[in-house]
């Protein structure tokens, strides 16, 4: 079939108008040829003859009777070997194989490296009936196991007709023959393509998830825990630690893979990933933690359209990755501003606008994307998942604008950044009561939690919630009634809340030790501080209680800088046992 | 192309307050055009059908004007001669010189590819210890004051581009009032700096759709100073308020539906491609942008600084200490993203805990204060905590302030020396040994 031919008509900013002479699927990807270069849209509405593209690149220039060529596939990625420790732009063009310092418009590049060779070892033989997704081979991508798959797009059932021994090959080499029902033979490379707007769907099944992600950071792991599968966001006002508590969760998280989404944000934030990535290890491989990351990178000042396309970039990569068994973490800074991308084309199409002009299915369509993060069950039997954390930049810091309140209805975890800590210097700075995980109900996470933690660990996060809800009352009482207006149990009680904050709520993320804690390590924290919050102490007046608490909680944090169980981390718990026999009553 | 063969038009279908259409064929978008002799760009094209944003207002265009096409986007021509003079929003001297000749370049040109910018790492020395030692700038940054109007907000920035330790300055200057006009004209021609200062300037009496040209104009200038002759730039723009009331006005004149605050839905675009210029080239070359954003009132949570607050690396707040009198740099509310990068790396390795130090008392300070207006005791503490901040307002804070990173340091410690204890300072043991002049812990 003849590719589909079409005119330029009319120009709005990104938005063009072009008269074709075929057929046009939605969502499908054309090119404008203005000449010097051809510049790559996508379709976005179609009325009588006139198909609406979206372009991904400044329209300057671009004049009514250009030729504009559709190609008959939606906007796609290309999957394969050589996908991580690479910085691509919203489109997956890969950002260092391109010439110059500033971006040329039009040049799109190859996300993965034809010529590399990789070391690969069949997993089937010849006879085996295999579908899409199924296993054929493994290639070893820097340390870790990526799964040559059947192509996800392929349906029925196909026999192995032939697979190449052990042994280096490009992604260009066929490296197995599939024959359909029909008998008809299909030859398979080790890279394929998928649209980046329909989930894929190559598995058996999608559970609730059931296991903790672990991520070091323990306002999120004790207080809110997120689970592996599982959906997060996190809105804050500028300022407020959001770029940083990304990062760390990028550092830290148990996760096989990690993606970034650098989603119109500082361009000097991603440099500062690209700077430092490649010199940080992985507490967990002690390899760079580059050789896990992929970064998408689309800052602020880049195309607005493209803005759109880089989450769901993003989130097929997360896809891909998870079908090979693999625990993917997908970070997004910020939806915000895909959301604002979303607004500024819904505007020049002209659609009736929803709350504060953002388009009306804002809502339905942040509740698609987060409902393709997932823990999923494969063909066999092992298991995958993509853990989705977005964060939102809500305007002027208001949670009752219609990104916050869309995504606040899909996202089971919620970590409400606050100024006021921020202010304080309290980080992270999420404020643990606004905050809150629903996974801390489901039953799957109580017996995960029983069996892998321990048997009254929900109750005792539980036990020191109240805790800081206690604290909290009690501090705005001192506040109006003053420090000798209220009795002395409210300042312990106050104080036995900023225990709590000090040593497991606030954590230096900047810290080699403290930066990210196991969840043994807070395990054993959380029942050491409880010991404290559950016990009665002995004051003359509430001017002793204040130092007294300090000297604990400054014990306290050289412990969280101390190696788990070191002798350091011993001396510093024997001091605290020596000021708790000054006024503990038993 | 805008040769002799030039096409007349002559037949305009449409005007309103800022557009008008005609009919026209072969136009490309963005580009310019002469309508009645005034400069006006192609922002829309719909088939044949064009619509022009006139940039000096629609008044007195006839229906039958001669419109000419340029065949170009908006540009600037670009050289060493640009240096000393100052220049409209279309870059056309105002100083009564003669026009420059040089290679003429497109504003507005493509984004810096993410993965060959360089982290930022020269600091840049203000002599304001407000943001020197508090809130240091690093070159490739981009920061706004926030300020009220009825703040130096302009002085400030003048003192800081004269001191800053830059090759090249270039001021876009959007609403400006002619009488600040001619403050900067005087500052820097006193300064003797007038040959490193290039400026582009809309006043209040130019038309308000011109200064949307104003912050191209100035990045391309300095695109070209960093990119072809390696500089370090400081790009200076005031006011960007002014700049998104213009684009707002735009806007509503072409039917656009607005979002909060009456601002464009790409409010938040338009103002990262104009600060996302600010980079840290890899041969050496920078630019930095300072800029003022004003404020209604204090209030940040309107869509125009809450924007920029997104985009840029921090912001400086302006505000007048009531105690000493003077205006300083709020040590709460202003913040530099960036300077971690250079903070005890480029400058004196206790400047960290010095700074933390000094901000933790002045906000103890302000709780003392509190306490005082609400009629509670104070202790010898709050007391000395009180003494202190006036001392840090004046001696550091205040805007006139002009010493270099080590003397605010010594002057900070001076202060420790004079109100606190070294127990009460909370700086590791060893720096205090080092810097403090306290009598050696044994």
């Amino acid at each position: 079939m003849d590719k589909t031919k079409g005119k330029v008509r009319s120009i709005i900013s990104n938005l063009v108008l072009v008269a074709v002479d075929g057929p046009v699927s939605q969502n499908e990807i054309c090119f404008i040829e203005t000449g010097k270069e051809r510049l790559m849209a996508e379709v976005i509405k179609f009325i009588g003859d006139i198909a609406y593209v979206q372009v991904f690149e400044s329209t300057r220039g671009l004049k009514p009777g250009m030729i504009v060529e559709f190609e008959q596939h939606l906007l796609e990625v290309t999957l394969g070997p050589g996908l991580l420790s690479k910085n691509f732009d919203g489109l997956q063009n890969d950002l260092d194989k391109m010439t110059g310092v500033f971006l040329k418009r039009g040049e799109y590049t190859n996300p993965l490296d034809e010529d590399r060779e990789w070391e690969l070892e069949p997993l089937v033989q010849v006879g085996d009936v295999v579908r899409s997704a199924d296993w054929l081979a493994n290639v070893k991508e820097n340390w870790l196991d990526h799964k040559i798959m059947v192509p996800f797009k392929w349906e029925g059932e196909y026999t192995v007709a032939s697979v190449v021994n052990a042994g280096k090959y490009t992604i260009k080499d066929t490296i197995a023959v599939l024959k359909d029902a029909k008998g008809e033979e299909h030859q398979v490379t080790m890279v394929q393509k998928w649209p980046v707007k329909l989930a894929m769907r190559n598995y058996v099944d999608k559970p609730r998830p059931y296991r903790q992600m672990e991520t070091g950071v323990r306002v999120i792991d004790t207080m809110n825990p997120i689970l592996e599968g599982g959906t997060g966001f996190i809105p804050g006002p500028f300022g407020t630690g959001k770029t940083v508590l990304q990062h760390s969760l990028a550092r830290f998280a148990d996760a096989d893979v990690i993606i970034m989404a650098a989603c119109g944000e500082r361009a000097n934030e991603v440099v500062e990933i690209f700077t430092e990535f490649p010199l940080l290890q992985d507490p967990r491989s002690g390899r760079s933690l580059y050789e896990r990351t992929t970064i998408i990178a689309n800052t602020s000042n880049m195309p607005v359209a493209a803005r759109e396309a880089s989450v769901y970039t993003a989130m097929t990569i997360g896809e891909y990755y998870r079908a090979m068994g693999m625990k993917v973490l997908l970070l997004a800074d910020s939806t915000s501003r895909w959301a604002q991308a979303l607004r500024e084309m819904s505007n020049r199409m002209e659609e009736l606008p929803g709350q504060d002009a953002f388009p009306m299915d804002l809502s339905a369509i942040i509740a698609n994307f987060y409902a393709r993060a997932g823990i999923v069950y494969l063909n066999n039997k092992e298991t995958g998942s993509v853990t989705f954390i977005g964060t939102v930049s809500p305007a002027g810091g208001n949670l009752k604008e219609p990104v916050t309140e869309s995504t606040k209805k899909v996202a089971r975890c919620f970590y409400a950044l606050s100024q006021s800590r921020a202010d304080s210097k309290r980080y992270p700075a999420i404020n643990t009561l606004d905050s809150y995980s629903k996974y801390l109900e489901y039953p799957e996470y109580e017996r995960y939690a029983k069996e892998f933690i321990s048997e009254d660990w929900i109750s005792n996060v539980n036990e020191a919630r109240n805790a800081l809800v206690r604290g909290l009352e009690r501090s705005e009482q001192i506040d109006i009634l003053g420090d000798d207006g209220v009795p002395l149990e409210y300042h312990i009680t106050f104080w036995k809340s900023e225990l709590i904050d000090a040593v497991i709520l606030q954590q230096d993320a900047f810290d080699n030790i403290d930066g990210s804690t196991s969840m043994e390590r807070q395990k054993y924290m959380l029942d050491k501080v409880l010991q404290i919050v559950r016990a009665d102490f002995n004051f003359e007046s509430f001017e002793e209680v204040n130092p007294y608490f300090k000297r604990i909680i400054n014990s306290y944090k050289q412990m969280n800088y101390s190696e788990f169980l070191s002798d350091a981390f011993k001396k510093y718990e024997q001091e605290i046992e020596a000021i708790l026999k000054e006024r503990i009553v038993n | 192309m805008n040769t002799a063969f030039q096409k007349v038009y002559t037949k305009i279908t449409r005007i309103t307050k800022a557009t008008c259409s005609l009919n026209a064929q072969g136009v490309g978008n963005d580009e310019l055009a002469i309508v009645d002799g005034k400069l006006a760009q192609v922002v829309k094209i719909w088939g044949d059908d064009i619509t022009l944003q006139v940039f000096a207002g629609t008044e007195g265009i006839p229906t039958n004007a001669e419109v000419t096409f340029l065949g170009k986007a908006p540009s600037l021509r670009v050289g060493e001669e640009l240096c000393g003079r100052f220049f409209n929003a279309y870059g056309d001297p105002i100083d009564g010189g003669h026009a420059v000749d040089g290679e003429e370049r497109e504003i507005g040109g493509p984004s810096v590819n993410p993965v060959r910018r360089k982290q930022p790492s020269e600091l840049i020395a203000t002599g304001i210890a407000g943001i020197d030692l508090n809130n240091t700038l690093v070159s490739g940054q981009k920061i706004p004051f926030f300020a009220d109007p009825d703040q130096p907000y302009n002085q400030v920035m003048a003192n800081v581009a004269l001191r800053a330790q830059t090759d090249r300055i270039i001021l876009g200057g959007m609403g400006l009032t002619n009488d600040d006009y001619l403050y900067f004209r005087n500052i820097f021609d006193n300064a003797g700096a007038l040959d490193r200062i290039v400026s582009f300037i809309n006043t209040t009496e130019d038309p308000t759709v011109e200064r949307l040209l104003v912050p191209d104009m100035a990045l391309a200038a300095a695109e070209y100073f960093a990119v072809d002759k390696n500089e370090k730039v400081l790009v200076l723009l005031t006011d960007m308020t002014l700049y998104a009331d213009a684009l707002s006005i735009v806007s509503n004149r072409m039917d656009q539906i607005p979002s909060k605050d009456s601002m464009p839905g790409s409010l938040y675009s338009d103002l990262a491609k104009i600060y996302e210029k600010a980079v840290q080239f890899p041969a050496g070359g920078s630019i930095t942008i300072i800029a003022v954003t004003t404020l209604s009132g204090g209030d940040i949570t309107h869509a125009i600084p809450d924007n920029t607050g997104y985009i840029t690396e921090g912001q400086l707040f302006l505000r007048k200490d009531t105690e000493i009198g003077k205006v300083i740099v709020d040590p709460f509310r202003s913040l530099s993203r960036l300077k971690q990068l250079v903070i005890g790396k480029k400058t004196r390795k206790d400047h960290a805990q010095v700074m933390n130090a000094a901000i933790r008392l002045f906000a103890d300070a302000a709780n003392a204060r509190t306490k005082l207006e609400n009629g509670f005791d104070l202790t010898d503490y709050d007391r000395r905590t009180l003494e202190f901040a006036k001392d840090y307002s004046n001696e550091l804070l205040a805007i006139d302030v002009n010493v270099s990173i080590n003397q605010m340091l010594d002057t900070a410690w001076k202060l420790f020396r004079t109100y606190f204890s070294r127990a009460e300072l909370g700086i590791k043991a060893e720096i205090v040994d080092e810097f403090g002049g306290y009598e050696q812990q044994k």
